[in-house]
């Protein structure tokens, strides 16, 4: 090999250190496999995990009876027919034994009298929601994670490894090379079995709620290397981010749990409810679901009822004082060093990319099409199908991640040894240690794909919209050219970037292409110029990468329910 | 309303040979020194590095830097209209500019 390299070897590679990541990492060493847990920024600190505000959908049933059944039915209603049915049995099924075990581990759900309290969310039958006190419920998933796996033996973890590409020998995968972001240098990392729990794609867009390295590098490993994506034109928007006042310190899903606990009113600039108008009337709860209130507040805009910064209002000034302090305690505190009073004055939200629902396609073994391959958490697609259900994030990464974790042990420990690495590094490394020499606005060329996807490829789209996006990306892609720019020192941040836009204009033209196709509007994809669901679009569509050009299929979702 | 800060921040891959650079930063009053470190990037240079992760919400606990000699989160810091010093941690090891070594030992990489 002409360029130096650095190298680590493990039986299990494990990209990404969210929740999915970090369970996965912790049962394949369960296992008895050595375990390599390599993260873009510090180890289960980036991600989504971290960010979540406070439900985690489960049939626990402590309060009120339940059954993994009933989880399942509301899961495959949310997700408009297009569920992938085994994969959404499997996180209803076995998310109850995961949350007991991060019970046992000391995660400190909420209790009332003894009991795990499970909360009302929109689209479930029945409370089913728990969580841990006040709004901390992804960083004590986080924190529980890390102290469990800080007490299994065989994991070695590294944080600032930035994957750049899968490694391939002949079908099978053999681990990733990375870029080092502390020294800038090239690492090769072997493993018998690697497993992108990645997260989703939150970053394409300018008003996101998760992390900035949820760019959608997983998606965009996986296709490079030869893998399917299922259901990329279904990005969940969040109805209610926070837009104005200025807040900070506070993730801007915040406003959810307030939901939850006290429902609130949401109006629009004439202060005026309009909800009712779009089909659900809350009367003061918390009933609207996801793909509705976003499609409801952007037509209220649309049609000169926003509010002054471009969104809707959320009041909670109905609701006595001393309930808002009961049920939020030092939070009503950090709003007050915002200068935000719930009881005096209403807030103003707008919908915010949130989740994906598309993602990497994969078995309930969270095996994909390639040998050694496996994906876990928001990274896989199709469990939610158009729509996901509140609180069934944190659940999948518990479970899949569980689940991709032993699966990966087995395939695993059936492999001898690795092979030799010489080949399928090599042109990963050379893109790693070359430069371009050109000055590059990389951080502008960010900006500029956001905007793009924001305005064109967001909650309300059209062809011509659609199509608009795909003539900025192309521009952006010839613009980026074929090598990174920058000195490759430690933490140039023009390389990053770089590599980072390699991965997010390629996932932004699977998702525009994806919507361009869907011509209906179902679920998340909602579109101006075909405004109505369509039987003959009950079709999941999968995406494929073939001699560097996007190819989708589409496949019946009972067919391939009958068929697993 | 639209006010001025000026950011007056070290730059550098050596800590014993860095340097300082000024940037005129405008801002709405409760913006984060974050926001005026993400917008120098996107609209004077690209290249400055600091290191964050989640923007906004405080909870990655990535964005560490120091402000007129105190350790602040560049997150939860807010801009104002005057000179604002930023230097990165002087108890950890420089990477370059705004960011160091702060992941702990267990955690970094190392070859096998």
């Amino acid at each position: 090999m002409s360029v130096e390299s650095m190298r680590a070897t493990a039986d299990v590679l494990v990209i990404g250190s969210g929740a999915a990541g970090m369970y996965a990492a912790i049962e394949a060493a369960r296992a008895g496999c050595s375990v390599l847990l390599a993260d873009r920024s510090l180890i289960g600190r980036g991600g989504a995990t971290v960010m979540a505000q406070m439900t985690v959908a489960v049939a626990l049933g402590s309060q009120t009876p339940d059954h993994w059944t009933h989880h399942y039915q509301d899961t495959l209603k949310a997700g408009r027919g297009l569920c992938n049915e085994p994969l959404a049995r499997l996180l209803c099924k076995d998310g109850p034994d995961c949350i007991s075990e991060m019970d046992e581990l000391g995660i400190g759900w909420a209790r009332k009298d003894g009991r795990i309290t499970q909360a009302m969310a929109p689209g479930h039958d029945r409370p089913r929601c728990v969580y841990v006190d006040f709004l901390n419920t992804g960083p004590a998933v986080s924190r529980t994670l890390r102290t469990a796996m800080n007490k299994t033996a065989g994991i070695r973890k590294a944080g600032d490894l930035c994957v750049v590409d899968l490694m391939r020998n002949d079908d099978e995968i053999t681990g990733a090379v990375a870029l080092h972001l502390g020294s800038g240098a090239p690492v090769v990392l072997s493993a018998k079995a690697t497993i992108i729990a990645t997260g989703g794609l939150t970053r394409l867009y300018r008003r996101n709620s998760a992390s900035a390295n949820m760019g959608g590098d997983g998606y965009a490993l996986a296709l490079r290397a030869g893998a399917s994506l299922v259901d990329m034109e279904f990005v969940q928007f969040f109805p209610i981010g926070h837009l104005a006042p200025r807040l900070i310190g506070m993730d801007p899903i915040m406003w959810d749990p307030f939901r939850y606990k006290l429902g609130g009113r949401l109006l629009n600039g004439r202060m005026e409810e309009f909800t009712q108008n779009y089909g659900v009337a809350e009367d003061g709860k918390y009933l609207i679901t996801r793909d509705v209130g976003s499609y409801a507040i952007i037509k209220e805009v649309a049609a000169g009822r926003g509010s002054p910064h471009g969104g809707v209002f959320l009041s909670f000034q109905h609701v006595p004082e001393a309930d808002l302090r009961e049920a939020f305690g030092p939070v009503i505190d950090r709003l007050a060093e915002n200068g935000i009073d719930l009881g005096k004055m209403p807030i103003e939200v707008s919908p915010i990319a949130h989740y994906h629902m598309g993602g990497i396609a994969a078995d309930a073994q969270m095996h994909t099409e390639l040998p050694g391959l496996f994906a876990a958490g928001e990274a896989v697609g199709g469990a939610n199908g158009a729509n996901r259900l509140s609180g069934n994030a944190i659940t999948e990464a518990l479970v899949f991640g569980r689940r991709s974790g032993r699966s990966a042990a087995v395939y695993a420990q059936k492999i001898r040894a690795t092979p030799d690495q010489s080949a399928n590094a090599r042109a990963s490394i050379e893109l790693i240690s070359a430069s371009s020499g050109r000055e590059l606005n990389t951080a502008d060329m960010v900006q500029t794909l956001q905007a793009a996807m924001q305005d064109d490829v967001g909650a309300l789209r059209s062809g011509t919209g659609l199509r608009r996006a795909l003539a900025t990306i192309d521009r952006l892609s010839e613009e980026l050219g074929a090598l990174p720019p920058g000195d490759g020192k430690g933490f140039d941040m023009r390389r990053i970037d770089w590599f980072d836009l390699r991965n997010m204009l390629l996932v932004a033209r699977v998702v525009a292409q994806a919507a361009v196709a869907r011509t209906e509007t179902r679920g998340a994809q909602q579109r101006e110029d075909y405004p109505h669901l369509s039987a003959d679009w009950e079709l999941n569509q999968f995406v494929g990468l073939h001699d560097g050009h996007i190819l989708l299929s589409k496949t019946s979702t009972q067919t391939r329910a009958a068929a697993s | 309303m639209t006010e001025r800060a000026t950011l007056r921040i070290w730059r550098g891959l050596d800590a014993k040979a860095g340097g300082w650079e000024n940037h005129e930063v405008l801002f709405e009053p409760g913006q984060s020194v974050l926001d005026g470190l993400r917008w120098i990037r996107v609209n004077h240079d690209p290249s400055l590095a600091i290191r964050f992760s989640c923007i906004n919400a405080n909870a990655c606990k990535e964005c560490m830097i120091e402000l007129d000699g105190k350790t602040v989160y560049a997150c939860t810091a807010r801009l104002e209209p005057r000179e604002m010093t930023l230097t990165p941690l002087s108890n950890k090891k420089l990477v370059r500019d705004l960011v160091t070594e702060i992941a702990p030992p267990a955690e970094r990489f190392t070859q096998s």
